[in-house]
């Protein structure tokens, strides 16, 4: 088991240069010159912006500049953005608003996609598995602005019960109904993911063993179905814990929430380079950490899988 | 060989003590196996899932090919500001936009561009997507640890996050149309159907009719190209088909960020887009595109959805 996640743990090295390189290019040939762009209409002060290029090692050649980002990040000397801020202290402001939207969200998915996926699969064919089924797959059809738009008119506007946008400082509270947009197109999935699997495993031979054990419903359904039904779903939520904190950029745009999707969007517009890739790094790194764990926890739920 | 029956057998578990016993398991012998993809459409044409979704999709290739059919108002002359936001009229069944535009033609007229992201996105997975990874399903090796790795990279970062980045490229700045906009969702499409097809060419590769032909003396790449990648193609169609759906609400989102479609050219993404500021005074023109993207969206995902039943003999036992 240590060796099997050392050995994860090396290869997510690759994967994680190949993307922040990947960023890195992309970025690094935006169009503009973000020095240029300070200056706004004023003539550029060409002494001035000769030290801020040095100071962003803009003057390097491309792969001088991303090695030099690479010993900066391994040292955790992000150094600033445009307007001067340490990026660092940018982080630390937008990533907590963003991991408790995001934990919220998953949250909602796993507890309502799986209690719903649960039942609609041990009533396979009937109305409520019908019903669930088709309400799901409309989900997954409507935009995610769009629902946005709609919940925040209809439960924000309308009826009140949240604010419809969040704004300054976003609490746990104000985050509850961005979390159920960001998090309804997930709930859908995991939704049919459990019911898929739940109604694979209820044939399976060892619940009939289980049941011919004289082992009460509840058990079987709960100890032996559930808990080998649950590999596939576990695998999706850990996948999307990363999909969740990228994707939030549209949920974050409609309820005003200074998150990392916010910031990131506006860094991008503006050409910020180094803000840019820092906030990427960090994504794909909880990204593949998530995936780490995925595979770890994966051992705990199924016996039969065993890593030598 | 058994003598062969002449009377037609209704039940293949007949009661031992009326019929010989052999009858039971001579199932009609000289009928060939129906293939995969016979069988499936035998399945499928008694769906109803099936059904609706292949009509709706019909009807919307042919909205997106003729739209002058389907209705006589042009989409973007006659835009009178006088009808700004205005109540449904005999004529214009859904009302008018912010600009006086009516919003049943621009829907008609909008099928056209989303309709083209979404087919040629999933084309364009489809061919980088199953190439690599039916190379690195069936040669294996550094090869596919090369893929995998690579398709890991791509798979880390987010579709609406790697596309906005990619949209802000100086080529793709400057020539905003529907293509960039199918390059982009391509590039960040492919990884999954190169895991899916690398998944689906594995459990092929040491087939025995695979076996066969390599000691028939076929070469290595010619029985990938006829045998491997003709059998394992099932799984990869359920998720392209699924996948085309998804890249059309991708193109929308993009649209909506202002950095997909170029705002001339009509689309469903971009009515939305542009219908947000009078959601409070008019919701009508953000819904009725958001409808009909989301129906064409969900013919998709059910034809997807229906195409896995049928494919999948495992799921049709039960």
């Amino acid at each position: 088991m240590t060796w099997y996640i050392i050995r994860r743990f090396l290869q997510m090295i690759p994967v994680f240069f190949g993307a922040t390189f990947l960023v890195y290019f992309l970025v690094f040939s935006l169009p503009g010159d973000p020095i240029q762009a300070l200056f706004g209409d004023r003539p550029v002060n060409e002494a001035v912006a000769a030290q801020l290029r040095e100071q962003y090692n803009l003057d390097e050649p491309f792969l001088v500049q991303y090695f030099l980002y690479l010993k900066n990040l391994v040292t955790f000397n992000l150094g600033n953005d445009f307007s001067g801020r340490p990026v660092a202290e940018v982080l630390v402001q937008i990533f907590p608003v963003t991991i408790r939207l995001a934990i919220l969200a998953l949250i909602f998915e796993a507890v309502f996609g799986i209690i719903f996926g649960v039942v609609a699969g041990l009533r396979k064919g009937k109305l409520f598995d019908g019903t669930v089924l088709v309400a799901s797959l409309i989900v997954i059809a409507i935009p995610i602005f769009v629902l946005g738009f709609v919940m925040q008119f209809v439960v924000g506007v309308k009826l009140g019960w949240a604010k419809p946008t969040v704004g300054g400082d976003a609490g746990w509270l104000d985050l509850i109904l961005p979390a159920i947009v960001l998090g309804l197109v997930s709930f859908a999935y995991v939704l049919r993911l459990t019911r898929t699997s739940i109604i694979e495993n209820m044939h399976a031979d060892y619940v009939r063993t289980a049941t011919a054990k004289g082992l009460s419903r509840q058990r079987v359904v709960v100890v032996h179905i559930l808990r080998n039904s649950m590999i596939p779903v576990v695998t999706f939520l850990g996948a999307d814990l990363g999909a969740l904190m990228g994707g939030a950029i549209v949920t974050e745009g409609i309820f005003n929430v200074p998150g990392v999707g916010q910031r990131l969007y506006q860094s991008v517009l503006r050409g910020e380079g180094p803000t840019i890739v820092s906030i990427v790094s960090v994504l794909v790194m909880v990204y593949i950490l998530a995936n780490l764990l995925v595979d770890v926890l994966y051992a705990w739920l199924d016996p039969r899988i065993r890593y030598a | 060989m058994p003598e062969k029956r002449t009377e037609k057998i209704e039940h293949y578990v007949a009661p031992l003590d009326e019929t010989p016993l052999h009858a039971t398991d001579n199932v009609a012998e000289d009928v060939q196996p129906l293939s995969l993809w016979a069988e499936a459409w035998r399945n499928l044409r008694k769906q109803p899932l099936f059904i609706i979704s292949t009509i709706l999709i019909v009807l919307i290739v042919f909205v997106a090919l003729f739209p002058g059919v389907f209705t006589q108002t042009p989409p973007n002359q006659n835009c009178l500001l006088a009808n700004s936001d205005g109540d449904p009229v005999p004529g214009h069944p859904m009302g008018f936009t912010l600009q006086g535009c009516d919003v049943f033609s621009r829907i008609i007229y909008g099928t056209q561009a989303s309709l083209t992201v979404g087919i040629f996105a999933t084309l364009g997975a489809l061919i980088i997507g199953g190439t690599l990874g039916a190379i690195a399903g069936f040669y294996g090796g550094w090869l596919d640890s090369v893929i995998a790795r690579l398709g890991d990279v791509f798979f880390a970062l987010p579709l609406i996050l790697g596309a906005i980045i990619i949209m802000q490229l100086p080529f793709f700045r400057e020539n905003r149309n529907v293509w960039t906009v199918v390059i982009t969702l391509t590039v960040f499409g492919w990884p999954q159907i190169a895991r899916i097809t690398r998944g689906a060419v594995l459990s092929v590769r040491n087939a025995d009719f695979v076996t066969a032909a390599r000691s028939l003396g076929v070469s290595r790449p010619a029985a990938l190209v006829r045998h491997v990648i003709p059998n394992s193609l099932a799984p990869v169609i359920v998720v392209a088909t699924v996948n085309l759906g998804i890249f059309i609400v991708a193109e929308a989102t993009l649209s909506f960020l202002g950095i997909g479609l170029p705002p001339d050219v009509m689309s469903w993404g971009n009515d939305i887009s542009s219908a947000q500021v009078s959601l409070r005074s008019n919701p009508s023109t953000l819904l009725w595109p958001a409808a009909a993207l989301s129906v064409t969206v969900l013919s998709f995902i059910m034809l997807g959805d229906a195409l896995r039943d049928a494919l999948d003999p495992k799921a049709r036992k039960r």
